[in-house]
């Protein structure tokens, strides 16, 4: 028994990541360039809702995933319009398209479908999970039969795909030109200004991908997890991916280590709720919640370690003369 | 003479009216993709939130906790503080007047309990708040992120509280006891009858006073001068003797208190209870108060009622409209901030290519 709650709990927390992976990394571009962004959330809900939506009027996930990604750059591509071109509050940019979006996929929703901001189920146009070959060999050797086909294997593709963007936003970030200027761009722009690069340029490009990588956290939410939209069914995540940015010092390996840890909290959570345990008892589920938030709270305190955000981060860029 | 700067009236009114302006043509369309007509659902709106007697006395209860959690936003942005947790400290407000009414209610009467009831939720308010400020004026960490944290951290101790301490035993709603008749805010229909049975109550007039403080201490005294010398630049401020990590840890304070103070009109006001998720977003409706009013007493309070008739003509909208449901309004309220807040500037060099055109013509 005791084994069986770890293997699961091991297995949804390799589940719930991504979606704070996708969104997290997205965040790392934008903030890197020294463009805030809150947004995410708003992004991730977005393309959660044209995602499950697409793919459920054209029974194809794949083309449901790429709706999703076109409505996630269109928002990111206002947020930079106005943080970049119109030198606008960035804070306030993302709060709106956060609170924009949790209305507006409701009522899109529910004009299309009629279910109360939900879309149908989407059946067999949710994306499948890998079975990786000679699963079935190994499925009887306790331990490997699990590690192989649950832990390694048994993943949707997207799961992979989280995970794998560690290593390239790492090299993209610290060993490419292109990252080295978007990095420039988010501590010292004028600098980065001087010695020829385009700040707005690298910004845009930055939102851009920011917008990419945000859409498949939403798809992420509604065609693998739940195989449905619900209405504001990100809950959360793209300010908990932001905390995991924070917590992670704006670095992709930490970010990525923070959303791991903070996909093992909720998988907790869930294992948790209502079973007693020797000495604490019970544990409700709310308290366990609070556990990310409380912890970034205190490495932002200086407490745990230093968190220092990109310098010029949320500072329109204004060309000197 | 060509000006570089817009004068006040274009600043302070034009460019407000065109962003809205804006919002509104953005939602129009939207209400016109959904295939209803934009001028038939204004009609509908106004008419219900505004020339109804019974519809704008509601419309005023909203704006009665949407002036306080305008003011919240709106003073700690005059700090320079963007306040993004007046949800999270309206929520602990609520808490802190429960207490105070679950252990008073039967014993106090009206005129003790109601100020102790605006004790207790300013007072709450404010320590939800003094971390954020104290941890921003003392550590350096950036009072959004730490109070979008808070945010989340009420919501889960509040569920944790509700659920485990305030529901009355053998009930399933996670809700507190409904208080006594004597911790209701006296309302306003005793001295208007033609208000209707509406939940408008005295919190609409201590919102006014509110704003008046407000637009007192922040324009008028010396310790509003300290607060905006923070804001537009802390370091002049620190050379001409402002003690700034003081004054971010008082604003936060203030900015929480009145952010607490909200709950009472919500809770007092109308429900009597403590429910959970009471606050329903006005924390955030009042960062976009904050900005469409640009942080002046007047702004605010108009701002504040545009809002209410929102919430008010959202309603009887979506009743007689399927197809705009009441979270278009949420929508709306998400466009005003984007452009009423982050592109406030957007018609700026326009409006003032116009002026000097007109000066250039006339001279």
């Amino acid at each position: 028994m005791e084994d069986f709650q770890f293997a699961s709990i091991v297995v949804s927390t390799i589940r719930n990541a991504p979606v704070l992976i996708f969104a997290a990394m997205a965040g790392l571009f934008a903030e890197r360039s020294g463009v805030v962004d809150i947004g995410l959330e708003g992004k991730i809900l977005a393309s959660a809702f044209v995602s499950a939506g697409v793919a459920y009027a054209y029974q194809d996930p794949w083309l449901g995933i790429a709706a999703g990604i076109l409505a996630s750059m269109a928002l990111a591509l206002v947020q930079a319009f106005v943080s970049i071109t119109q030198k606008g509050n960035q804070l306030v940019a993302g709060i709106a398209i956060n609170i924009a979006m949790s209305g507006l996929t409701f009522v899109v929703a529910q004009y299309f479908f009629q279910q109360g901001g939900r879309t149908p189920d989407l059946g067999d146009a949710r994306l499948g999970d890998i079975v990786l070959p000679g699963t079935d060999l190994v499925a009887d050797i306790p331990g490997l039969g699990w590690f192989y086909g649950h832990v390694i294997g048994g993943h949707s593709v997207l799961v992979y795909l989280a995970f794998l963007l560690l290593p390239v936003v790492h090299w993209t970030l610290y060993h490419t030109r292109f990252g080295l200027r978007l990095r420039a761009c988010g501590e010292n722009p004028h600098a980065a200004d001087a010695a020829g690069i385009s700040v707005q340029r690298t910004r845009y490009t930055a939102m851009i991908i920011a917008g990419v990588l945000c859409s498949f956290s939403g798809a992420y939410l509604s065609i693998v997890q739940s195989g449905f939209f619900l209405r504001d069914m990100s809950a959360g995540a793209g300010y908990l991916a932001l905390t995991a940015l924070v917590f992670g010092n704006w670095r992709p390996l930490y970010t990525v280590l923070g959303c791991v840890m903070f996909g093992f909290f909720s998988a907790v959570q869930i294992q948790i709720e209502g079973v007693d345990l020797p000495v604490v008892g019970r544990i409700p589920g709310s308290l366990i919640q609070m556990i990310p938030y409380v912890v970034t709270v205190i490495v932002l305190a200086g407490l745990m370690a230093k968190s220092v955000a990109p310098k010029a981060l949320g500072k329109p860029f204004v060309k000197s003369r | 003479m060509k000006t570089t700067e817009l004068p006040r009236w274009a600043s302070g009114f034009v460019l407000p009216l065109l962003n809205l302006l804006s919002a509104l043509l953005v939602a129009a369309l939207v209400i016109h993709l959904l295939g209803e007509s934009p001028v038939e659902s204004l009609q509908i709106l106004v008419n219900s939130a505004v020339l109804n007697p019974e519809g704008l006395s509601y419309t005023l209860f909203y704006a009665s906790t949407f002036v306080f959690t305008g003011l919240a936003v709106s003073i700690a942005m005059k700090a320079g503080l963007f306040n993004i947790g007046a949800e999270g400290q309206m929520y602990l407000g609520g808490l802190g007047l429960t207490l105070a009414m679950l252990s008073f209610d039967a014993t106090l009467s009206p005129w003790l309990l109601i100020p102790l009831a605006i004790i207790a939720s300013a007072a709450f308010g404010a320590g939800w708040a003094f971390l954020p400020g104290y941890l921003q004026a003392k550590r350096g960490s950036h009072v959004v992120v730490t109070t979008i944290m808070f945010n989340f951290i009420a919501a889960g101790l509040m569920n944790f509280i509700i659920v485990k301490y305030l529901i009355p035993e053998g009930d399933q709603n996670p809700a507190s006891r409904t208080f006594s008749e004597a911790a209701m805010m006296p309302q306003l229909v005793q001295w208007f009858p033609s208000l209707g049975d509406t939940p408008l109550n005295i919190s609409f007039i201590l919102a006014l006073i509110a704003l008046a403080i407000y637009g007192v201490v922040v324009s008028r005294s010396s310790w509003g001068y300290k607060l905006q010398a923070t804001g537009l630049n802390a370091h002049a401020a620190h050379y001409a003797g402002v003690r700034i990590s003081r004054t971010i840890i008082v604003a936060m304070l203030i900015s929480g208190a009145l952010a607490g103070l909200a709950a009472v009109n919500s809770i007092l006001g109308s429900t009597h209870y403590l429910s959970l998720n009471f606050p329903a977003g006005a924390g955030f409706i009042g960062i976009a108060i904050a900005l469409m009013g640009r942080q002046n007493p007047i702004g605010i309070l108009l701002s504040a009622m545009l809002f209410g008739a929102l919430i008010q003509g959202g309603f009887d909208l979506s009743l007689e409209k399927p197809n705009i449901p009441q979270e278009t309004i949420v929508f709306i309220q998400g466009l005003i901030i984007l452009f009423c807040g982050a592109m406030e500037n957007m018609y700026g060099p326009a409006v003032l290519k116009l002026i000097n055109a007109r000066r250039t013509n006339k001279g």
